[in-house]
């Protein structure tokens, strides 16, 4: 559905030139739900609107749906939907004439795009604010009049830019949950960029870390999490000494009566360890098993937290 | 060529759609206009001949000056906001949605001209049939330019806009005062005369007088309407340039 080779993009400032992609490649399959994780500024949206024809690529290739973005942006546009980051929604015209105005710009007849405008309002549960302005609409559901737009004409593959930031978490999950129905209703390609953590842990089925203009981790949440960061197991005990025990015996870093212990699946390996321990007499006083998140893989990939970077430079 | 009608009417009828849902906003947009009209045609009644007669086709290309910067002004806040993206995303000819909202305007124009020549008959405007059709098509010509202009002044100016705030206001009222809409420019000193000759708009005024006056063969027609056209070629040039570009 995606693929592209050497994917770059130079920015001019001030007669300097900044590279916001610097030679990106990505294949995305149909059918897979694939989440663009990276700090602000790391080339998310970039990335995005060279995919969706909205920007020429300075260099490489990218065929998106089956036609090339530089040769054939007009085949591109006829297959993808794209929500932007920002609301698409004109502020003078009604919910409904924007569906069906959509529907009009991927050339149905007036028919067809009324017909499937009224689809698409009861699918996002808008039908109730078909005649109102967006300006009218709370936050939650002028994003969800975004992503019917995006969905007019049925696209195989739809791009979604940040598609919750901005939600409070009963609007995202509302969001959410009909951008999963959507995918199993009709097996959509989903290409989203998100800077929430969370969303990208457990909602994408493939995780793709983007940061510098470059991919620098690919595959699933679980996967990235087992190879980049790993599980720990953490215990405290009573004394310094016990604890200077249990390092010689399962190894792991002591911080006082605490020690930190990275193994390979920690629920399981967390009570032969505690026998372990037991029987060399050292007294655990608290043992807890830890996931880690993919700000940890974020972490060990750049040493840099994501979180950290929501503050705009 | 049948897309790009097909695509043209899209962006027209849904430019147009506000409109006729609220068609009060029309008269609404003329106020500014109308309030001239009849302040300064009856301050001005007598001092120019027929205040009526000199005074509405100023008003005309005044109200020409002032559409198309508003058209401009709602493609700056669809591009600030993520509607014009949107719409560049699908297949969309760029110059149909240039093409669909000029002509949009250009209805818009069309609309108030007749409204505000009909308000100003019962006053004693005089009607030259001939005159008055050369006069609305020369004034559309004109407003299809300024409308393209102020697009790629909208274009330019995203995703901040101030750009288009200070350059619509620092030229539209220089451009105006200049052209010998409001008073006129015969007994003006030298100077402001010469700045006034290198108005377009100037020439139009001149020619939207004298048509409206029947006058369909003083040579001022003929420069008014060469001005018109230039600044129609500039802007559609201009125009369409912008948006193949992208947005």
């Amino acid at each position: 559905m995606i693929h592209a080779r050497g994917l770059t993009r130079v920015f001019k400032v001030k007669k300097e030139s900044v590279q916001a992609v610097r030679g990106i490649d990505l294949d995305v399959e149909a059918g897979q739900l694939v989440a663009f994780l990276g700090p602000n500024g790391a080339g998310k949206s970039t990335t995005l609107r060279m995919l969706t024809t909205l920007l020429p690529p300075t260099s490489g290739t990218a065929t998106v749906a089956g036609h090339d973005v530089a040769r054939d942006p007009a085949g591109v546009r006829a297959r993808i939907g794209y929500v932007g980051q920002r609301n698409s929604a004109g502020e003078e015209f009604l919910v409904r004439d924007e569906l069906v105005t959509q529907g009009r710009c991927y050339g149905l007849r007036p028919r067809e795009a009324a017909a499937r405008a009224d689809e698409l309002l009861d699918l996002l549960d808008l039908a109730p604010l078909a005649r109102r302005l967006p300006g009218t609409l709370s936050g939650g559901q002028r994003r969800r009049l975004d992503i019917a737009l995006g969905l007019i004409h049925r696209p195989d593959l739809l791009f979604l830019d940040e598609p919750s930031t901005g939600l409070d978490p009963k609007s995202r999950a509302e969001v959410w949950e009909h951008i999963l129905r959507l995918r199993e209703a009709y097996g959509t390609t989903l290409f989203l960029t998100t800077h929430y953590l969370e969303e990208a842990d457990s909602m994408a089925e493939r995780v793709v870390i983007i940061d510098g203009g470059r991919i620098i981790a690919d595959g699933t949440a679980e996967q990235l999490k087992n190879d980049l960061a790993g599980d720990h197991i953490v215990i405290t005990t009573a004394t310094e000494r016990e604890a200077e025990t249990a390092v010689q015996l399962g190894g792991g870093v002591r911080e006082g009566v605490t020690v930190r212990l990275r193994v390979a699946h920690a629920t399981a390996a967390l009570p032969g360890h505690l026998r372990t321990l037991d029987a060399a007499g050292v007294k655990v006083v608290t043992a807890e098993t830890i996931r880690p998140t993919l700000d940890d893989v974020f972490l060990t990939l750049t040493g840099r937290s994501l979180t950290d970077d929501d503050i705009p430079a | 060529m049948t897309t790009f009608l097909r695509d043209t009417t899209t962006v027209f009828s849904r430019e147009i759609r506000p409109s006729l849902r609220n068609p009060a906003g029309l008269l609404f947009d003329m106020g500014q206009p109308l309030l001239f009209l009849f302040l300064f045609g009856s301050l001005l009644d007598g001092a120019v001949g027929s205040s009526w007669q000199w005074f509405v086709p100023g008003i005309l290309v005044m109200m020409c000056l002032t559409g198309p910067m508003s058209a401009g002004y709602t493609l700056l806040v669809e591009l600030i906001g993520g509607a014009m993206e949107r719409l560049m995303v699908t297949p969309l000819n760029r110059t149909a949605m240039l093409v669909g909202k000029s002509v949009k305007a250009m209805l818009t124009l069309l609309v108030q001209a007749v409204l505000i020549i009909v308000l100003a008959l019962p006053l004693g405007f005089e009607l030259h049939l001939a005159g008055v059709l050369g006069a609305l098509a020369q004034l559309v010509v004109f407003s299809v330019g300024l409308g393209a202009l102020s697009f790629v002044l909208a274009i330019k100016s995203a995703p901040g806009g101030t750009l288009f705030y200070v350059v619509s206001q620092s030229i539209m009222f220089p451009l105006l005062l200049l052209s010998g809409v409001l008073l006129p420019l015969e007994t003006a000193p030298g100077w402001l005369r010469a700045l006034g000759q290198v108005n377009p708009v100037t020439y139009v005024v001149d020619a939207q007088r004298a048509l409206f006056a029947g006058d369909l063969a003083n040579p001022s027609v003929l420069y008014g309407t060469a001005a018109a056209c230039a600044v129609a070629a500039i802007g559609l040039h201009l125009g369409n340039r912008a948006m193949r570009r992208g947005v």
